[in-house]
């Protein structure tokens, strides 16, 4: 394979090391920590408002929080020592974190998910026959009986593993941009904001998945939307993505103005070889269009219909974004030359074991694991949407 | 008795000529030999037999810029020594090439590994070059050994930053880590590599295979533990650069002559 520079990179710089599938990971971690954000909103918090998508952001939390691992398992060189990293970590490095916060992560997301799915679990159990019934019987873990004190003592448990998992989520993300920006050798990495930005982006990449999603299967079932909800998640999208995009334009504001050695070939960097997915796409198209959408959501009052439709793309233009945004970081920074005077080139192959279709897997199973998690734990409460009707 | 002298005067003259020669090919073997014992070995007298002995040395790397003629023989040596997988490069060898406008073009076309074929410039009107060997700087504070999250990159208690090729994942943070572009991903193998300073010869005594090669001893390799070794003494008497020194890694791979447009 013919490896094309523009300039002087060293030689070994010619092949990207971190591939799409960094580029995945971050993405797929980011929804989770969103996505489990927003139910802890309402059950720490007491959004009633959230009521309506609590449920389905924790268990969308699992689901990419499942499959987060996968594409980091098929970039590495040696998967089969994965478990190096749990066995003989070196705490000198950020990474070796890993594994420890991400089990630690799961297991609260998975107690949560109990806590909360217990009553209909045994509900299920009752109702259901044959292999079902053992299915459900193996999750009631034997407790098949329901009392009201229990009911507190679970209540009492999900709000203290939500507002637990709050700060680990934000531990599980933030970490993974301060992995990238505590690294000096990369001049388009190397900044202490990096892991605010990661954490920023992520609560907009999971408002987005979850109003997108939530939407999308009302319209698919034929059910009419809390529009309380709705709203509430519109401005909230609204709010953080401003923070998001603000934040890293203020990055890339601030190093141009103190202008120093690196700016000259991070200038190029952003006129050249992100102009593209930085300049025009991640900011021009899919930052700029939906901010001005949800300007108009979330200021005036119009024909819901249109409005709702309005944050639905929106947020699907978010998603868009924050993709955009791990793309320019992670292989961005890999495209600029450490001898500052030269850029690579990549772009991950269709077939390859790290290529384009792998990729659109990856992203698609945590999807439909979701939808075979709503045969067994029902997001949407059926009653609560006869209600509003 | 005329004739008589004069057969004994050309045979006399055959002897000398013959004590010549053999006199000449005796001492062109000795200095062959005794080049070979002193050059061709690097510190000598390297007995390692416990953990004690390996922490009397501590292995550094003088690069003289000033010296290099960028004819690859380095980079050529080290593919063959230590099998590094094609398009990777444990060293590799820079060109700098500066015209009188002060536009500068640096290249390294596979790593100086066939030398260089063709200029830069079209023009002639270059008014400073030289060429620049690069290889790991074997850091006393190196941010490789830092990052990674399975401890397989460590500094042996010689002062070499090697990886453990029974533990490595494959990650790539080290990679990323390494400010100076020296770590690559062997794809075949799944793990890391690096350049190892020929961590197989330097404990026989032999000097790493780039350092062998040279044929105009810009690579100067050492033990920086002992006051009488050649690469202290040079140290204390030349002026040297480091590579990159604002990052903190402390590098133990000095520059001679190095030049500001060299990062």
């Amino acid at each position: 394979m013919e490896h094309i520079a523009e300039g002087f990179v060293f030689p070994n710089e010619l092949h990207i090391t971190w591939t799409v599938m960094i580029v995945l990971y971050p993405y797929i971690t980011g929804m989770v920590a969103g996505a489990f954000i927003v139910s802890s909103f309402y059950h720490v918090f007491g959004m009633e408002k959230l009521k309506s998508i609590a449920k389905f952001a924790l268990v969308s939390s699992l689901a990419f929080l499942l499959f987060a691992t996968v594409p980091l398992l098929n970039h590495l060189g040696s998967p089969m020592r994965a478990m190096n990293i749990m066995l003989t970590p070196n705490f000198s490095s950020a990474m070796s974190g890993f594994g420890f916060v991400y089990t630690f992560y799961l297991l609260i997301v998975v107690l949560e998910v109990w806590f909360c799915y217990r009553e209909e679990i045994i509900d299920k159990y009752n109702s259901s026959r044959g292999i079902m019934k053992k299915l459900y019987y193996i999750l009631t873990m034997g407790v098949t009986v329901k009392s009201d004190k229990a009911k507190e003592f679970d209540k009492k448990l999900i709000i203290f593993l939500a507002g637990f998992g709050i700060p680990v989520a934000c531990i599980l993300h933030g970490y993974v941009g301060f992995l990238f920006g505590s690294i000096k050798a990369n001049l388009w990495w190397s900044t202490p904001l990096m892991f605010i930005i990661f954490i920023f982006s992520a609560i907009v990449s999971g408002l987005s998945v979850l109003i997108f999603l939530y939407q999308f299967v009302h319209w698919l079932r034929k059910k009419p939307v809390d529009q309380e909800c709705l709203n509430l998640m519109g401005k909230w999208l609204w709010g953080f993505m401003i923070i998001a995009v603000v934040l890293e334009l203020m990055e890339v504001l601030s190093i141009a103005y103190e202008n120093t050695e690196r700016w000259t070939i991070l200038r190029e960097l952003i006129d050249g070889k992100l102009l593209v997915s930085y300049v025009y796409l991640q900011i021009g198209v899919f930052s700029v269009i939906p901010f001005l959408l949800l300007c108009v959501t979330s200021l005036f009052k119009f024909d819901t219909r249109i409005k709702n439709f309005m944050i639905w793309l929106s947020s699907g233009m978010l998603l868009i974004q924050v993709l955009l945004m791990r793309w320019n970081v992670v292989i961005g920074g890999q495209l600029v030359s450490k001898s500052m005077r030269g850029f690579t080139e990549y772009f991950p192959g269709l077939f390859d074991k790290e290529g384009l279709i792998v990729s659109v897997l990856i992203i698609a199973i945590p999807f439909i694991l979701l939808r075979q998690f709503d045969k067994i734990f029902p997001f949407f409460e059926k009653h609560g949407l006869l209600k509003k009707n | 008795m005329e004739k008589e002298e004069k057969l004994n005067d050309s045979e006399s003259a055959k002897m000398e000529r013959r004590q010549f020669l053999r006199l000449g090919l005796y001492s062109a073997a000795g200095v062959l030999c005794g080049s070979f014992f002193a050059f061709g070995k690097g510190d000598k007298d390297i007995v390692v037999d416990n953990y004690e002995d390996l922490l009397k040395y501590d292995w550094g790397f003088i690069v003289d810029t000033t010296r290099c003629i960028g004819c690859g023989a380095c980079v050529r040596a080290c593919k063959v020594e230590n099998n590094v997988p094609e398009s990777y490069f444990r060293t590799w060898v820079e060109r700098y090439e500066i015209d009188s406008k002060g536009e500068i073009r640096v290249d390294s076309p596979k790593g100086a590994i066939e030398s260089f074929q063709s200029d830069n410039f079209d023009s002639n009107d270059i008014v400073k070059a030289f060429f620049v060997p690069k290889l790991c700087n074997h850091c006393y504070d190196s941010a490789c050994t830092q990052v990674c999250p399975v401890g397989a990159s460590y500094e042996s208690p010689d002062g070499v930053v090697l990886i453990d090729k029974e533990r490595c994942v494959g990650c790539g943070y080290c990679v990323q880590a390494c400010p100076y572009g020296c770590r690559y991903i062997d794809e075949e193998k799944g793990i890391a590599d690096k350049c190892t300073l020929c961590y197989h010869r330097i404990h026989k005594g032999e000097a790493p295979a780039c350092v062998n090669a040279c044929p105009r001893n810009a690579r100067i390799f050492g033990n920086l533990k002992d006051p009488n070794s050649k690469i202290r003494k040079i140290l204390n008497q030349r002026r040297y650069g480091l590579l990159k020194a604002e990052l903190g890694t402390n590098p133990k791979c000095y520059y001679i002559g190095l030049d500001k447009e060299v990062k």
